[in-house]
């Protein structure tokens, strides 16, 4: 009688025991697993397959290992660094004027105002609408032939209609106003929400002091958002280095090349192309991984010079 | 006496006067705005017309009369039908799973105490900045060759069934929103781990579960890339069938502007209903992390 009691009370320390040292892991299990399966071992295997001249139009080509040699290749392939360039500059001229323009805006939203709500949904407007449909629409919006903004420009462009498909800069600039409208609104709503934790006695002291607004904008707003600011950068750099909606539906012929001379072909776009047009599965994964480590470097590089920039203000 | 009382009174003037929006903060903010919905307002405009009327300057800035006959015509020729279906049980079934295993792991993270609970939440974090397109060619080797999933909503599913996201966001929910002492005393009265998530927890993440639940939702619903690779145009999700109508020399804006009206629509809808949940949802995620 005792030794079962003394049995079953063991065996329920032990599970007691379980349930508080071993049952947290069940519970981040189902994440862990899945993000394995599907996260970290195509992220690994990508770096596997880089070094194969695998391609389905090839049987058997999956054992081919070339080494480095697609990273060689890389090294200089003309599309590749053209595809860089690309994604740099439309990444510059979207990223900067977006989260600019998220920080007034976010800045006009925090004042007290009537009908709040209907404003903070009105700017989250594009960020609901798919990126697809906005490539779409603006595609209307930058048609060479009655596109509604060479309708808009007549009066300065004296008749001749700007092909904003045909050079490089036009390009950029179209797709950059695509990335901007879709994604300034849910900037300024983080913004906002990282303005509304700064202690009013701040502005209140600096008001008695007569600083302007303006004044009081840079100097307690924005160093206060530092953390929100550095944020928003990464994330939305990371964004750019993806980008491949809006330049592949931009494209109306749908060749992947990023327009006739590829003027706005980005890194992911010409990815595509090279895996999905051409079946270069090995080529495909080296351009992954390089837009991998790019990634990360420039990450890194965003993180300490926002902090460093900030800082020493 | 008159001193002391007069100085908070103007600091308190002055409050209302600095935060308070005067006419060029609505003037601008109104500005925003139209350029916000404009792009939407013009695909209905479009969409309205025949191709002739938006092949022609003055373009029409109103809409026209013929905004059924280029839905239905867009629907049938795009596979709506499918595609709307499709897309509903892609965001559907990848929001059940990312809700259930993010409050699961936001609620482990938040309160339980366990070895490496620091180093594994960095490793979720750490993921939230990695891009899966980057991982596409060995995903689509593994679901389509491993798997057998080309052309299968399985494919689009399955890879998405978690998200670290998710995991971050809940766990910072719970960590405020759950009383320590409330747990404890779970505990004390001899509670299980799992009935104190389903009894307490649960019904307490319940708002933090909705919201991650609809951004997720609108997120699957607008996403291009993996179902454009993983579909063909017969079997499409809404996003898929609007890029597949918009292909070609001469573009019928009409029909493609439909496309993204019908694909564009329901989410409209869900967001006007609940868009006061939706932005606290942005914001809260904005601010805790």
């Amino acid at each position: 009688m005792t030794l079962r009691r003394q049995a079953g009370s063991s065996i329920r320390t032990r599970l007691h025991r379980f349930d508080l040292k071993g049952s947290p892991y069940l519970y981040i299990t189902p994440f862990f697993v899945l993000f394995g399966v599907f996260g970290l071992l195509p992220l690994a295997y990508t770096a596997l397959l880089s070094t194969t001249a695998w391609s389905p139009r090839r049987p058997g080509s999956e054992d081919s290992s070339v080494g480095l040699g697609n990273y060689g290749d890389l090294l200089g392939d003309e599309n590749f660094h053209n595809a860089l360039i690309n994604t740099f500059g439309i990444g510059l001229l979207s990223t900067v004027p977006q989260l600019l323009l998220a920080l007034g805006i976010a800045h006009l939203l925090n004042y007290r105002l009537r009908g709040r709500l209907f404003f903070r949904m009105g700017v989250l407007v594009p960020y609901i609408t798919s990126v697809a449909a906005v490539a779409l629409i603006f595609n209307q919006i930058f048609a060479r032939d009655f596109g509604l903004l060479n309708w808009l420009l007549q009066p300065f462009t004296g008749g001749t209609p700007i092909d904003w498909r045909a050079s490089t800069l036009a390009s950029w600039v179209a797709v950059s106003v695509m990335v901007t409208w879709h994604w300034t609104g849910y900037n300024a709503l983080i913004y906002l929400a990282a303005m509304q934790t700064i202690p009013y006695e701040l502005y209140e002291s600096a008001a008695i002091d007569g600083a302007s607004r303006w004044r009081q904008f840079w100097h307690i707003t924005v160093p206060s958002l530092r953390p929100t600011i550095i944020f928003t950068v990464i994330v939305s750099t990371i964004g750019a280095l993806q980008l491949f909606a809006e330049p592949f539906l931009f494209d109306t012929t749908r060749n992947n090349n990023g327009g006739s001379e590829r003027q706005f072909q980005t890194v992911v776009l010409y990815l595509y192309q090279q895996f999905w047009s051409n079946g270069q599965y090995g080529y495909g994964a080296a351009i992954a991984w390089t837009l991998f480590l790019i990634t990360v470097v420039i990450a890194l590089i965003n993180f300490l010079l926002v902090r460093r920039i900030r800082s020493t203000e | 006496m008159t001193v002391t009382e007069s100085i908070p009174q103007s600091a308190r003037g002055r409050k209302a006067d600095v935060h308070r929006a005067r006419w060029p903060a609505y003037a601008a903010l109104g500005a925003i705005l139209l350029l916000s919905v404009f792009p939407l307002y013009w695909s209905i405009v479009v969409s309205s017309r025949d191709q002739s009327a938006v092949g022609r300057y003055p373009p029409p800035l109103v809409p026209g009369g013929s905004l059924w006959d280029n839905l239905s015509a867009a629907y049938q020729q795009g596979n709506f039908g499918v595609a709307l279906a499709n897309s509903t049980i892609v965001a559907g079934t990848i929001t059940v799973s990312v809700v259930f295993t993010s409050t699961l792991a936001g609620f482990a993270f938040a309160k339980l105490r366990f070895r490496g609970r620091n180093a594994l939440f960095t490793v979720v974090v750490a993921t939230m900045l990695v891009p899966p397109q980057l991982a596409i060619v060995p995903l689509y080797i593994m679901v389509t060759q491993w798997f057998g999933w080309a052309n299968d909503l399985r494919g689009v599913i399955v890879p998405t069934l978690v998200s670290a996201f998710g995991v971050f966001f809940m766990r910072q929910y719970l960590t405020s929103a759950v009383p320590g002492e409330l747990l404890e005393a779970g505990r004390a009265d001899g509670a299980s781990t799992f009935r104190m998530y389903w009894n307490i927890v649960l019904p307490i993440a319940r708002p933090g579960a909705a919201v991650l639940g609809l951004l997720t939702f609108i997120m699957y619903w607008n996403d291009l890339f993996w179902p454009l690779i993983l579909l063909n145009t017969q079997n499409p999700t809404v996003q898929v069938a609007i890029a597949n109508t918009s292909s070609g020399i001469e573009v019928d804006y009409s029909l493609v502007l439909a496309g993204t009206v019908i694909a564009t629509f329901p989410m409209l809808i869900v967001f006007l209903l609940l868009g006061r949940q939706i932005i606290g949802g942005i914001m809260q995620g904005a601010v805790k992390g």
